[in-house]
């Protein structure tokens, strides 16, 4: 059966109190942390739809997102390195378009259709900016989602029917080299943009189709802002308890990865035999028909879980900061070479992937991977291992405050499970939480990032605990 | 193997102010340490018969100090050993000397950090081999790791393990009130240093040594020459060097409260000086007190108390001035600052000056043995050096 083998997603830990932008608003956004970006996030989306399963039988690699930290040079590339994907594999991005997350789930289907692929993985990711306290920001968030689709029989969901609209409308864009997102009067963008267009390709589907609304046990609307939200539901005929819930109160508006993580949390909820509609928008629509299968279980940590594990800042000015709206005192910051990019070539096994080397000898486990073992001092006698996805335990820390940068960083010696030692830095967390003993798991993070993007994983405290 | 033992001599030597030396260049303290070193030894430059130049970041060749010395057509070799790198310029002059293939060379030990500004001390820079892991990272991080875990393998509260290294703080910048050539002559409280602004969990500014500029020299002998030069000579009486592999990062199951690169290099030393008993033979000692923890272990490491008794011997006042053993007795790290590659030799200057009587309001009675020790790199792959040095038989 052709469909849904996993999902996943992620929500960054922190959190905007949108009073934050401007007294008097509600509720909160997802905001990536100072060292997160649409990469990172989409690894992270992706690490919680995979969990152990194997990466072995995935040809394909999508990643879309508005917010690549390229505009040229492929982040699909980066992001499947840190996934530990085979090197064999059919990697893109879907690029400038809100909805290249469910454009993508469409070529996804139609490739593993096709059986020009086994598996497929989509990822989703966005951190868009709107101008300090635009409508857009306050409207917005950051987060990822991830769908690996796949033909077996174990699917968790199939797709039944799918319908696109390709609409060419200047409704919200940002143009090459422009920072903040830009928006079209409310009213035109409403009418003559989102309702519009959701509106007839939602019901020629359904026509096409001879279905109703009374049919689904859930419509995944994803609306530019909640008053769009409230209006579509009426206008396509759902009852309230019909709609997913749109989570402008937790999260915002994801962007690409918006309308994966709502698909996400409709089955997180599904039952088996369960429709499941779910219409995107950008420069026109793709409407999707899903249906839960017997399978349907919840996998994955859970979109619920990354929502109520969050840190909430009142501080604006330490959101500006992390995003690059407001500047840094360049007079003492912090000024470094450009770092080789021919070093980094050739350390991406340890860096991206994060692999330690493992002696055949005597078995132990060195990070970074080592050709002459430190321990029995054999040479070129070992298993690369992917320590990324173990946990590990503080052995030593300092809160480094003379080092400067965006936050300060927490420098760890940390012991990693089943052997080998990372030194890194520890993140999503405050200095009070740092202390030896504490468990932890790896993120990967932005590592310094003033001149080109560089990541590497970093310990965090283990955030969901089963 | 032969010990380096009585070999070689140390005939003079001379050292800048150490500091923030903003109105001088690379080539004023060349000059100034070497002018006051020939002066000191009674050898013309023209009497160098090669030179060895320690230095860690600022001058890349020996003809850094042929062109300010106007050393013309000798052979200079640059030496870069990180925070050893004065040290083992030293070293390999010694052997040269010792070898008989030179009767009389000079060493300088210099650097000129606060040119460069901060962002040299960054960990691209200082340790390419640990990006990216923590790039931005300043030399406190690294110290900072062993402090939280020798207070936690010790037990020690965070005031106690706070007051301990204050105590330390305290007693080098005492020691440096004495010092005119010293960068920070002032004295501190315990109070003050317990609670001066936080650097890297759990040390704070008072805990650090800073950042200077500053250069020194020496001019050595073979010793059966030496007598001719003067009568209060220093001998050279073991040099002990050793890098580690990166141990303590790679493998898990080392401790992050020794440094066994300390253990190592004093070992060689101590055999070479016929050390049994470090504490009671060892008057003086110049420590690699970059931060006030690395004192604090590099006691246990070189045998100067038992583990886990580096609290107990520094508030007994064992390593004070009038102590059984004085550690930087002319202030350390903590007042000279610590250009890098200028340190080593800054330290053996000291003990030099110590033996021959001259060291003035800090001067040790009867000092017989002097050690010098420095500790440079990254977790597990510092590189050490401890070196003694004694009076003419």
């Amino acid at each position: 059966m052709l469909g849904i083998v996993s999902y996943g997603a992620y929500v960054p830990l922190w959190r905007l109190q949108r009073s934050a932008i401007s007294p008097g608003l509600r509720g909160e956004k997802a905001i990536a942390g100072f060292d997160e970006d649409s990469i990172t996030m989409a690894v992270a989306a992706a690490l919680d739809c995979l969990q152990t399963s194997e990466r072995e039988s995935i040809d394909g690699l999508f990643f879309a997102t508005t917010t690549s930290p390229y505009s040229e040079k492929q982040a699909a590339a980066t992001v499947a390195n840190a996934l530990d994907l085979r090197r064999d594999i059919l990697a893109a991005d879907a690029l400038a378009c809100l909805r290249g997350g469910t454009i993508a789930m469409r070529i996804a289907f139609d490739m593993v259709k096709a059986g020009s692929a086994q598996r497929v993985l989509l990822t989703a990711a966005d951190v868009r900016l709107g101008a300090p306290e635009s409508s857009f920001e306050r409207d917005s968030g950051d987060g990822a989602a991830a769908v690996l689709f796949g033909d077996s029989a174990d699917v968790i969901a199939t797709i039944l029917h799918h319908y696109s609209i390709s609409n060419e409308l200047m409704d919200v864009w940002r143009l090459a080299g422009e920072t903040f997102i830009n928006i079209e009067e409310d009213r035109f963008i409403e009418e003559e943009g989102y309702l519009k267009v959701v509106g007839e390709a939602v019901s020629r589907l359904m026509t096409q189709q001879n279905l109703a609304p009374k049919d689904f046990a859930k419509a995944v609307l994803c609306a530019p802002n909640p008053r769009c939200h409230r209006s579509i539901g009426a206008k396509l005929g759902f009852e309230p308890h019909q709609i997913q819930k749109p989570l402008f109160e937790e999260v915002g508006n994801t962007g690409n990865a918006y309308p994966l993580m709502l698909l996400v949390a409709a089955l997180e909820e599904a039952k088996p035999g369960d429709k499941i509609l779910l219409a995107s928008y950008g420069d026109g629509v793709d409407v999707f028909v899903l249906e839960a299968t017997e399978h349907i279980q919840s996998r994955g940590l859970g979109l619920q879980a990354y929502i109520n594990s969050k840190r909430v800042i009142d501080d604006y000015r330490r959101y500006t900061k992390w995003r690059g709206i407001l500047p840094l005192d360049k007079g003492r910051s912090v000024l470094m070479p450009k770092p080789s990019l021919k070093e980094m070539m050739r350390r991406q096994d340890e860096t991206i992937r994060m692999y330690g080397s493992k002696c055949r000898v005597c078995g132990a486990v060195a990070y970074p991977p080592q050709r002459v073992c430190a321990k029995c001092h054999t040479k070129d006698q070992f298993d690369m291992v992917r320590l990324a996805e173990k946990r590990g335990e503080i052995y030593s820390y300092t809160v480094d405050y003379a080092a400067g940068g965006l936050e300060i960083p927490i420098v760890t010696m940390t012991n990693i499970e089943d052997g080998g030692r990372a030194f890194c830095l520890l993140t999503d967390a405050s200095p009070d939480e740092a202390g030896i003993g504490l468990p932890v798991e790896f993120s990967f993070r932005r590592s310094y990032q003033d001149i080109i993007p560089e990541y590497i994983w970093k310990a965090r405290p283990i955030r969901i605990r089963e | 193997m032969e010990s380096i033992k009585d070999k070689v001599a140390i005939i003079g030597m001379g050292c800048t102010k150490f500091g923030e030396l903003w109105d001088k260049s690379e080539d004023d303290l060349l000059i100034e340490a070497a002018y006051e070193a020939y002066e000191d030894a009674g050898v013309e430059p023209k009497d160098i018969q090669a030179a060895w130049l320690g230095n860690a970041r600022t001058a890349m060749r020996g003809a850094a100090l042929a062109i300010p010395l106007k050393l013309e057509y000798i052979p200079i070799t640059r030496v870069e050993n990180q925070c050893c790198s004065g040290t083992d310029a030293f070293r390999n002059a010694c052997y040269a000397v010792a070898a008989g293939v030179y009767d009389i060379v000079l060493v300088a030990g210099f650097e000129k950090l606060k040119d460069a500004g901060p962002e040299r001390l960054r960990a691209r820079y200082l340790y390419p081999d640990l990006f990216p892991q923590v790039p931005i990272g300043l030399p406190a991080q690294e110290f900072a790791l062993k402090a939280t875990r020798y207070f936690h393998d010790y037990g020690l509260s965070y005031e106690d393990g706070k007051r301990m290294l204050s105590r330390i703080s305290v007693k080098n910048h005492h020691n440096g009130t004495m010092s005119p050539k010293a960068h920070f002559r002032r004295e501190i409280t315990i109070e003050q240093a317990m609670n001066a602004p936080m650097i890297a969990y759990p040390l704070g500014l008072l805990d650090a040594c800073g950042v200077s500029d500053g250069a020194a020299i020496a001019i050595l002998t073979r010793s059966d020459l030496a007598k001719s030069f003067r009568d209060d000579y220093v001998l050279v009486k073991g040099l002990g060097i050793c890098s580690g592999a990166k141990q303590a990062q790679l493998r898990d199951d080392e401790d992050l409260i020794h440094f066994e690169e300390n253990v190592r290099a004093a070992k060689i030393a101590y055999h070479e000086a016929e050390i049994s008993d470090p504490l009671k033979e060892i008057d003086l000692a110049e420590l690699h007190d970059c931060f006030t923890i690395t004192e604090a272990i590099t006691y246990e490491d070189l045998g100067f108390c038992p583990r886990g008794k580096a609290r107990e011997y520094v508030e007994g006042g064992v390593f004070d001035l009038d102590g059984d053993l004085a550690a930087n007795p002319d202030g350390g790290l903590k007042c000279f600052g610590h250009p890098l590659g200028a340190s080593g030799v800054r330290m053996i200057y000291e003990i030099y000056k110590q033996m021959q009587y001259k060291a003035g309001p800090r001067q040790r009675k009867n000092p017989s043995l002097g050690l010098t020790h420095n500790l440079g790199g990254t977790t597990g792959a510092y590189t050490v050096s401890v070196a003694v040095f004694g009076q003419r038989d």
